[in-house]
């Protein structure tokens, strides 16, 4: 079985973001990019998979140069080989799901696995605009992935409001991962060593001839607005209730 | 020429979702010319007299049998088709489950720009529409144009009012003579997870809790704070990835965002990954008993004290108001 599995290089979580008066975009110096974290549930998977049925798992990722480093951790994670698909502009999610499209068609593939959301645009779009455009079929957000290779059959356990909702469909598919799916495992130190040996054909997006004109635009990017300073009670617990109380009544007039 | 806002909202037993009504509450101020609200399923058409009430001009509702099960490329191949009909120049879906599973799906079919999650949508001055999303799980806020003929947005549940403009609700007839056995993910079963707990992305008031609740047992304490409130429970990751509660109610930037009213976290510190996740709050409301944690600088209020003592005595406060209310 052969996996694709998409992997965005993103902000660390923790990162504290910079902007400048008038900027599309964060200022990024700095920043410490690491692999996007619902990606990591998605190369997990398609690592088992490769374990319980054979194959390989192709890791395909768009982005400058710098997203080499999470090609490499993604190859340290255990993936054979991988696609990087280059370019310094900034994509909208339909343009990178042209691109990523056309690569994972290039390679061929029984199933391709994304994560269920960039935590940097927080789109949610390209595993099903991908599905789209290789006519495939979806499911997004998935906890649970039983895969039988043979029947090309997929049941899948995906996450809704207060429910969990069960979809089957054929293989290959492109299924996006949700955290609680698995437990990603750490790189060893000979796998990390055994990663950088390992092939990265690097891929000019110009050169793959799909349009990259942006459809969704971003006009500005603002900080959320501060709060106000925080009104703290200290002193007696009961007191300091009793207060707060009044407060979410009379003054926020929430309770 | 296309006009007007085409609304897709789910439905179960006749009835939509909060959202559906804060979209086309939404849609009746931005005023474009013809609101059209669509659904699906058995039940669909017990949702049309709510749908006119808050703003639907008309409604296309796709209670055929091949509906009656939720498929991500069947269900967007009839939205496909209803757009053919109605040619709406703007698309609205909800932000929840249902509608990023498959507003990106009708995107890619409509070869149309997408903005997810928005918090806000609005008219341009050119006439067309804008958004503001939050990226980074709240950090920043983006204001977007979408440059492709037909715009799609899908809409943050919970921030838009809801108003009644009582509206026709016109029945437009479509069928778009699709085939239900040709549709290939197809929902099979759905199982309510237990508890019954209000939905935290819908939730007006949530009390969440941290590390320093301490132990599962201890999370009683704040289910009595929450039913004096009428709050949905939610809580730090680690709390949640401990087993203390279930993984549903992990809130943050690699969980869920939420924007209630009113936002009580307890014993949490206010690690950058969960206030990102919960910068769309009205109000934040901090108790924790280190008066250096960082959750004060995110929060409107803040008692400084231990939690086992604060939170039984705010329930109690909060009971008392009620009461007297
Ligand atoms: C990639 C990544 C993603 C992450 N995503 C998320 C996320 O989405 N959501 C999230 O929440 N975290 C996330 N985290 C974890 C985050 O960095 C913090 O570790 C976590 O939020 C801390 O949880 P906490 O506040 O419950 O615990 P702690 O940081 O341990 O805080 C416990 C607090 O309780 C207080 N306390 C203790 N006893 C009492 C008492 N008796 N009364 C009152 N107060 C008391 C303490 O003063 C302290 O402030 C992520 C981390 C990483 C690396
Ligand atoms: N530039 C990219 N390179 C590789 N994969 C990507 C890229 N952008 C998005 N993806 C994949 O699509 C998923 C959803 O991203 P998004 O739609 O941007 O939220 C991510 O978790 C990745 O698996």
């Amino acid at each position: 079985m052969k996996t694709l599995v998409l992997v965005k290089q993103v902000p660390d979580t923790a990162t504290k973001i910079r902007l400048n008066p008038g900027d599309t975009a964060i200022q990024t110096d700095g920043i410490k990019w690491v692999i996007n974290p619902y990606d990591e549930f998605a190369i997990e998977e398609s690592l088992r998979l490769k374990e319980k049925f054979g194959g390989e798992v192709v890791v395909v990722s768009l982005g400058p140069s710098r997203v080499e480093e999470a090609i490499r951790q993604a190859l340290a994670m255990g993936a054979d080989r991988a696609i990087h698909l280059l370019t310094d502009a900034e994509l909208d999610s339909a343009g990178a799901a042209r691109a990523l499209a056309r690569a994972c068609q290039d390679e061929g593939y029984d199933l391709i696995l994304t994560g269920k959301q960039a935590v940097d645009d927080d789109q949610a779009q390209v595993g099903s605009l991908l599905a789209v455009e290789l006519g495939l079929p979806q499911v997004t957000v998935v906890l649970k992935l039983e895969i039988d290779p043979d029947a090309k059959h997929i049941r899948a356990e995906r996450e809704l409001e207060g429910a969990s909702e069960f979809v089957e469909l054929p293989m290959p598919a492109v299924v996006t991962a949700q955290r609680g799916m698995n437990d990603p495992r750490y790189p060893t130190l000979p796998n990390i060593m055994k990663a950088k040996k390992k092939e990265v054909k690097s891929i000019p997006v110009d050169s793959l001839g799909v349009s990259t004109d942006l459809w969704v635009r971003v006009e500005e990017l603002t900080l959320p607005p501060e709060r106000p300073a925080a009104k703290i009670l200290t002193g007696d617990p009961a007191d300091a209730a009793r207060e707060l109380a009044r407060l979410l009544h009379e003054e926020a007039k929430v309770i | 020429m296309a006009q007007g806002i085409l609304i897709v909202v789910n439905q179960e037993g006749g009835r939509v979702r909060r959202v559906a009504y804060e979209m086309l509450s939404l849609a009746q101020r931005l005023a474009p010319g013809q609101v059209t609200a669509l659904t699906f399923g058995d039940g669909a058409d017990a949702t049309r007299e709510g749908l006119a009430r808050h703003g639907a001009d008309q409604v296309v509702l796709l209670s055929q049998p091949a509906y009656q099960r939720y498929s991500s490329d069947g269900f967007a191949k009839a939205v496909e088709k209803v757009v053919e009909t109605v040619d709406p120049e703007a698309l609205f879906f909800p932000a929840t489950a249902w509608g990023r599973d498959l507003a990106p799906r009708v995107a890619g079919l409509l070869g149309a720009g997408l903005a997810s999650d928005c918090t806000e949508i609005y008219s341009r001055d050119d006439g067309r529409l804008g958004a503001v999303r939050p990226i980074y799980a709240g950090k920043v806020h983006a204001r977007v144009a979408i440059d492709s003929p037909r715009q799609i947005f899908s809409l943050r549940p919970n921030i838009q009012a809801v108003t009644e403009s009582g509206r026709a609700g016109g029945l437009v007839a479509v069928d778009p003579g699709l085939d239900a056995s040709t549709f290939q993910a197809v929902v099979t079963e759905v199982q309510q997870s237990q508890g019954g707990q209000l939905e935290l992305t819908e939730a007006d008031i949530i009390v969440s809790g941290g590390r320093g609740v301490k132990a599962p047992d201890n999370f009683k304490v704040l289910g009595e704070l929450a039913d004096a409130m009428g709050a949905a429970l939610g809580s730090s990751r680690p709390v949640a990835d401990e087993g203390w509660v279930p993984h549903s109610y992990h809130i943050g930037q690699t969980g869920k965002v939420v924007s209630p009213t009113v936002y009580v976290a307890v014993g949490i510190s206010g690690a950058i990954q969960h206030v990102a996740g919960i910068s769309g709050s009205k109000y934040i409301v901090a108790i924790n008993n280190d008066a250096e944690a960082p959750i004060f600088k995110a929060a409107n209020y803040g008692v400084v004290g231990d939690l086992f003592q604060v939170v039984p005595a705010l329930a109690e406060a909060v009971r008392e108001i009620k009461k007297d209310a």
